[in-house]
């Protein structure tokens, strides 16, 4: 592979070699399956529990209450469906017979009138969430989205006016994958404790890039995934405080406290272990690093580019996060130009087919749609240096440059001008 | 010297794909690129469609890109697909015409729209995997030539394209028939050698067109009746958007003999009924005119005119009656003249030109 410029860490990161190396006795020399009872087993069980112990003291939880899984994406749907499962899915049966048979309902028994069943998110998360939410509505399930200020920010006030006495979870992103938003997650886990509602967090953006404390800011749920902290892909956990009493997602075997089966992914949890204890070991430092380069970066392409814009809050955004717009650029052009000239940037999230519809993140931030068709996310790393950034900057201007002088709508704007 | 660039459409088939890689061997900087033009669907309806621009496409043609060792890109061109084909397919029917959307896609979507971003990326061509070629004539001026092989001649949908167009475009595998194209495909083993052809209309691919439209124009449409030429009422149709010119198919009358469409009243909703000869005509007129091989028609032109996409051509004489209007008149009647499809001008090999049949003239 050619030299490159990686600016997509919110995509993925590069494992990191000390990560890897923790991992690699675990292939081919503990190889053991962790259930069993002989001493390379053992092996392998006392290398999941210590990273399920350094993954809970991160957290300010305890090891039981992590539960290892294959990503982010596996544990949000895991938290969204089980709770849902355990709350609402009773009124699925008598619903959809109703539907199908109408006044059959009356013959069924009054037990499995809904207890409840109601869910509040916001227009913003991961599509690992809004796509289960979508799937739950068929089930029957309600679903309140929360717009966002034009920041990207859920109104902690809005969120309380949309509790209603059915309500049994309030799903909430940690921080956006896009636009790097950090939410109110104090306020919002304050008004769900004081209404008795569960609160659960999608933190794959967040965790190990901020601290995060469970019982301080009352996190009934957390999903986090490795390899967005320089650990492996294919592992992740759901955080799930415990005595909440939700049901296994993947049925089998004992692993996991009987909640998830499957034969564990040893490596992967040594993996995720060890890139949690590096992480959390250079927090500090990392993300200082990045907010200095990252509003360097920013300061450079708001001032070098005309009609240029950053999306997203200003401040309370990830650390290696930046969003920018530019107006009469097409970002899927801007994009495949920049990988022609090594440089790896995002439209946004990575999960979609690869080409572009307006991002509906950005269009919750009430951009128009043609802004919206044109962003380009930039995530740096520890790794990131300050050359690279200049050399990146010098490319966007030059293509943003060139796309804009073969735009008509441009030159109309500027004869207007 | 650099290298002449070119973007390759890669739908994820056997021709484009060696399209590719007949430009990379002779020395082009290849870029493949997969267009998505059909509406995002929900993970469930993936599995349906695997015709031209099917999902499955993008991901054929990326491995395709791999083997090959070229960058390949996914393009979204989903609006401009939906304003100038489907939302004009779907016109064309509601107004009691036939349409033929791969013109309208050649036209605004693959040349358009790709042409545009390609020149943005610096390209210096666009390609496809079409059975045609372009040449320039000795006039100056392109025209799109026939292929080699007479049996999967796609000229036809082609002859709408501007001069422009067709100065930055390259058809390698016009100079191919299509079992050689196979054969490269086995050769290098790519992984789509045995994909079946695409074929119809793409975006229905159960090919049920009047409930597409009904679906997707928000529109019922309504049942009318069928008439003789001269009024009388023969019984009720299911809505126009059923029937095309020459149909015989699904009408449902009981004659005693075969009966046919012979015309469309979109104002009256009414669908005229005849006898097979009523189907005849050897007039037609045509506006939306394009000319290739020649800047535009000034005396009488004999030509071979082509009436829709598997018609053999027919001797005619094509003259100008009016600002963008032609009339055609053909040596001996032709069968089912269908306002809405095309007809296309040949001097032999090349494409003259062609035009929108308006109506057949009686």
């Amino acid at each position: 592979m050619d030299k490159f410029i990686y600016l997509d860490n919110a995509a993925t990161t590069r494992t990191s070699p000390t990560v890897v190396e923790a991992m690699l006795p675990y292939f081919s020399e503990y190889y053991g399956n962790a259930s069993g009872i002989y001493s390379i087993g053992v092996k392998s069980k006392e290398a999941i529990s210590e990273s399920r112990e350094i993954i809970a003291s991160t957290l300010g939880a305890r090891p039981e209450e992590i539960y290892f899984t294959g990503g982010g994406s596996e544990s949000d749907n895991w938290a969204l469906k089980a709770t849902a499962e355990a709350f609402g899915m009773r009124m699925q049966e008598p619903k959809t017979i109703g539907f199908r048979k109408r006044g059959y309902e009356t013959l069924l028994p009054e037990d499995t009138a809904p207890v409840k069943n109601h869910i509040i998110t916001t227009k913003i998360e991961h599509h690992a969430i809004l796509h289960t939410c979508e799937y739950l509505q068929k089930q029957g399930i309600e679903v309140t989205y929360l717009n966002v200020d034009e920041n990207g920010q859920v109104r902690p006030e809005e969120l309380e006016r949309a509790i209603r006495p059915e309500t049994f979870l309030i799903s909430v992103m940690f921080a956006n994958n896009e636009v790097g938003t950090i939410q109110p997650i104090r306020e919002i886990g304050e008004i769900a404790k004081k209404h008795g509602i569960l609160f659960h967090t999608d933190a794959v953006q967040a965790y190990a890039h901020l601290p995060i404390n469970v019982e301080e800011l009352h996190i009934d749920m957390l999903s986090a995934s490795a390899h967005k902290l320089n650990g492996p892909k294919g592992v992740g956990f759901l955080y799930i405080r415990r005595n909440l009493r939700i049901a296994s997602f993947i049925h089998g075997g004992a692993q996991e406290r009987k909640r998830r089966a499957g034969t564990e992914n040893v490596p992967g949890i040594v993996g995720f272990g060890q890139a949690a204890k590096e992480a959390f070991e250079t927090m500090e430092k990392r993300s200082a690093y990045e907010t200095e380069l990252r509003d360097y970066l920013i300061a450079r392409i708001l001032r070098e580019i005309p009609y240029s814009r950053l999306n997203g809050h200003r401040t309370k955004r990830l650390s290696n996060n930046a969003n920018f717009s530019f107006q009469f650029v097409e970002g899927e052009t801007l994009l495949i130009m920049l990988d022609m000239e090594g440089i790896c940037g995002s439209s946004g999230s990575a999960c979609t087919s690869g080409s572009m519809d307006p991002s509906h993140v950005l269009l919750s931030l009430g951009l128009p749609e043609d802004l919206a068709h044109g962003s380009l996310r930039l995530t740096l790393s520890s790794e990131t240096t300050r050359e690279e950034i200049d050399t990146a900057v010098e490319t966007i201007k030059k293509i943003v440059e060139r796309l804009r002088s073969m735009s008509p709508q441009y030159e109309d704007f500027c004869r207007r001008m | 010297m650099d290298k002449k660039k070119v973007v390759v459409g890669m739908s994820g088939g056997v021709d484009s794909s060696v399209a590719a890689y007949l430009l990379k061997e002779a020395g082009y900087d290849v870029i493949g690129v997969t267009m998505e033009i059909w509406p995002e669907e929900s993970g469930e309806d993936m599995s349906l469609h695997g015709g031209c621009c099917g999902l499955s496409a993008s991901q054929d043609a990326a491995r395709v890109a791999q083997k090959l060792g070229i960058p390949h890109y996914v393009m979204n061109f989903r609006e401009e697909f939906r304003e100038n084909v489907i939302d004009y397919f779907m016109e064309e029917y509601l107004a009691g015409r036939t349409p033929n959307p791969c013109i309208a896609c050649n036209r605004y979507v693959k040349w358009e729209s790709l042409l545009k971003r390609s020149l943005m990326l610096g390209a210096d061509y666009i390609a496809t995997g079409h059975y045609a070629r372009v040449e320039q004539l000795p006039n100056g001026r392109y025209a799109i030539r026939r292929s080699v092989t007479a049996a999967k001649d796609q000229t036809y949908a082609l002859y709408n394209l501007t001069q422009e167009q067709l100065s930055r475009t390259l058809m390698p595998v016009g100079e191919y028939e299509k079992p050689q194209i196979r054969a490269i495909a086995e050769q290098l083993h790519l992984p789509v050698a045995h994909k079946p052809d695409s074929q119809e209309i793409c975006f229905v691919p159960d090919q049920d067109y009047a409930g597409f439209i009904e679906r997707n124009s928000g529109r019922t449409i309504p049942k009318g009746n069928f008439v003789t030429a001269d009024g009388t009422i023969l019984g009720q149709h299911k809505g126009i958007t059923h029937y095309t010119i020459g149909q015989r198919k699904g009408l449902n009358l009981a004659m005693g003999h075969p009966v046919f469409v012979t015309e469309i009243r979109p104002e009256t909703n009414e669908v005229v009924i005849g006898e097979a000869e009523d189907v005849f005509t050897d007039r037609l007129i045509c506006d939306h005119l394009n000319f290739m091989s020649i800047p535009d028609i000034k005396d009488a032109l004999r030509v071979t005119a082509k009436i829709r996409y598997n018609h053999a051509g027919a001797p005619a004489r094509v003259s100008r009656i009016a600002e963008d209007r032609a009339e055609v008149v053909f040596d001996e009647p032709v069968r089912a003249v269908t306002p809405g499809q095309a007809v296309v001008f040949y001097d032999e090999d090349y494409v003259i030109g062609g035009g929108t049949i308006l109506r057949p003239f009686m």
